[in-house]
């Protein structure tokens, strides 16, 4: 160690870089920002107090809770059942396994959702108004058996379950499903071959090998995707009027106030719910991830990186 | 040629003209082993000479094209129906790899589950072995391996030599007939690999029968009973550890241990 001498450089004490441009940007922001607050206050068609009264209204908190949220439920349980279904079938030796799987998520992803919905409650229903669930081609072989039983065991009406909370989730499901495939499959791509190779090696079976070694370790790939799709997703159930289905949020809400004709506080009043389900979604979306990433330290691997960026590439295009 | 000195009863893996091809790639090429209860071989040679294909396909992690593999006079991979072979279904082929273990070069231990649940995993899921039972076990083969301050660590929180140590701890709690080792040394620095050999040194005193991929050559010469070396896929000579690595009788040996003890003076 030396000692400090008058000659050696000391302390650095530059001027900072200036940057006009950001003062120029926050001065625009904030005169953008006053004239909405002034909006908000003086505009008497805004009408916060009504919009706050919708929000309370039984039928609007009865949609939010069994339209809204049923809906996001039940249609991200059966997309992301179907999915991680979907992705082990895609890569499966199997050529027809991947094969049925790759048309589905071709179709699924080229459908839009509004126009899915509708096929799900009208369409099915007009062509086929019964199902009956038995033996297959059971009606046409008692009939040229002259059998009195046509093998059915079981009928069910689909017009029963049209315009209802089911048959949103139905469709939502489905087509989730097909984004959930993508993301599935990334995820168990990201996990290194010698973790099944191991799990084999102590003599586990394939199926085992998935569940108990591959899939929880794609869960760390996995998650942060699935939250984003299960944030989409609420806000897509506003699409259920397309199949009829009105115990939902959006519908309860701009009706309540298109009765009054209060326009803007029924949009108020459903925008600030799913601000705040969004919002809670987000905060447990965070607590999820820890969660998967336990045993891995700070999750900046390479291989998750990378199949994060063929995630974001085909969730894309929604 | 010197006897080996342990050939008691049949042998413990029987493999018999075994080849194999990746495409057009003839990696085996006619391999004939056989390995006694008790005893530790240690395979030889360079680099994509076939060693691990071999030991992979001991525990059908690979499928053989041709010749036949046993272990305790089983058939592996296949049911012998009449002289006819039938193609055994996955979980008849997960149930015959339950008494082989193996130890790979990457460790390959379950970085979601901490080094206790590593070593519990199998024994309680794939055998269905009472978890008191298996948790006494896995604790006692922590202590075995040196471990047994870390059962709640993650591996990711080990050394690479703590983390091959669990992973022989993780195969050694299915209570295997036979080890199956590739290189696992390899991939360690070279201060750690001391700790991992001596595990091994005493899993064969113990009289674990093993197979082992290795380039440790004071190991080979001193643990084991039988050296095997590979090139091209065939055995090229075996023998001895004194005969194969003291006086090897064949030229690509003889160029072989040239390298290796090159390399391991300059390192
Ligand atoms: N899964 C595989 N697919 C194609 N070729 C392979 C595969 N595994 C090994 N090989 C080839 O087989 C040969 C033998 O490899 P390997 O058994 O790993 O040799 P060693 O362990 O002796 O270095 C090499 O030429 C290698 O490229
Ligand atoms: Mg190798």
């Amino acid at each position: 160690m030396t000692t400090q001498t008058m000659d050696r450089p000391g302390e650095i004490n530059a001027r900072p870089v200036r940057h006009p441009g950001r003062w120029v940007a926050v001065a625009i922001i904030a005169i953008v920002a006053a004239m909405m607050i002034s909006s908000l206050v003086t505009n008497p068609k805004w009408d916060f107090g009504y919009a706050f009264q919708i929000m309370q209204q039984s039928s609007v908190i009865n949609g939010l809770w069994m339209g809204t949220i049923l809906g996001t439920v039940g249609s991200m349980i059966l997309g992301v059942v179907l999915g991680v279904i979907l992705a082990v079938m895609r890569l499966s030796d199997n050529f027809v396994l991947r094969g049925v799987a790759f048309v589905y998520t071709w179709f699924f992803r080229a459908m839009p959702r509004y126009v899915l919905l509708a096929i799900m409650a009208s369409g099915v229903g007009y062509l086929y108004n019964k199902f009956d669930i038995g033996v297959p081609f059971g009606q046409q072989i008692a009939k040229s058996l002259g059998l009195s039983s046509d093998l059915t065991f079981f009928q069910f009406n689909w017009n029963d379950y049209s315009s209802t909370v089911w048959i949103g989730i139905l469709g939502l499901g489905l087509s989730e499903a097909a984004y959930m495939a993508e993301i599935a499959r990334a995820g168990i791509l990201s996990v290194d071959k010698g973790q099944a190779e191991a799990a084999q090696a102590l003599g586990m079976s394939p199926g085992m090998t998935m569940t108990r070694i591959v899939l929880p370790q794609a869960m760390r790939v996995i998650v942060p995707p699935t939250g984003n799709e299960t944030i989409a997703m609420v806000k897509d159930t506003s699409l259920f009027i397309a199949a009829n289905v009105i115990t939902e949020l959006y519908y309860q809400s701009t009706l309540f106030g298109s009765k009054a004709f209060k326009i803007m506080p029924g949009f108020v009043a459903a925008t600030l719910w799913y601000l705040i389900v969004c919002s809670i979604l987000m905060v447990g979306q965070s607590y999820l991830e820890k969660y998967y990433g336990r045993g891995f330290g700070a999750p900046t691997g390479k291989k998750r990186k990378k199949a994060e960026q063929k995630i974001i590439a085909a969730g894309a295009d929604h | 040629m010197s006897t080996p000195t342990l050939r008691t009863g049949e042998p413990l893996v029987h493999a018999v003209n075994v080849s194999k091809s990746f495409h057009d790639n003839h990696v085996l090429r006619g391999i004939d082993l056989d390995v006694y209860p008790g005893q530790v071989v240690v395979l030889l040679g360079p680099s994509g000479s076939g060693k691990t294909t071999f030991i992979r396909c001991i525990n059908q992690l690979e499928t053989i094209d041709g010749g036949r593999i046993f272990v305790d006079g089983e058939l592996m991979g296949y049911a012998d129906k009449g002289g006819v072979l039938h193609r055994l279904k996955d979980k008849e082929i997960a149930a015959q790899r339950r008494d082989i273990g193996m130890v790979f070069q990457r460790f390959n231990l379950f970085p979601h589950k901490t080094v206790l649940e590593n070593v519990m995993e199998a024994p309680i899921k794939v055998k269905g072995e009472n978890r008191k039972v298996v948790e006494e076990r896995a604790i006692a083969l922590l202590g075995r391996v040196g471990l047994a301050d870390k059962p709640a660590a993650y591996p990711g929180q080990l050394s690479g030599g703590q983390q091959q140590r669990v992973a022989i701890a993780r195969a050694l709690a299915m209570q295997p007939k036979l080890m199956l080792f590739d290189e696992p040394t390899s991939a360690l620095d070279p201060e750690l690999v001391g700790e991992v050999l001596a595990v091994m040194r005493e899993l064969a005193a113990s009289g674990m029968t093993m197979i082992v991929v290795t380039h440790e050559m004071g190991f080979a010469k001193e643990v084991s009973d039988h050296v095997v070396f590979m090139d091209g896929g065939v055995v090229v000579e075996e023998g001895h550890p004194n005969d194969v690595i003291g006086n090897p009788q064949h030229e690509r040996t003889k160029l072989f241990l040239r390298r290796v003890l090159a390399e391991d003076e300059s390192g």
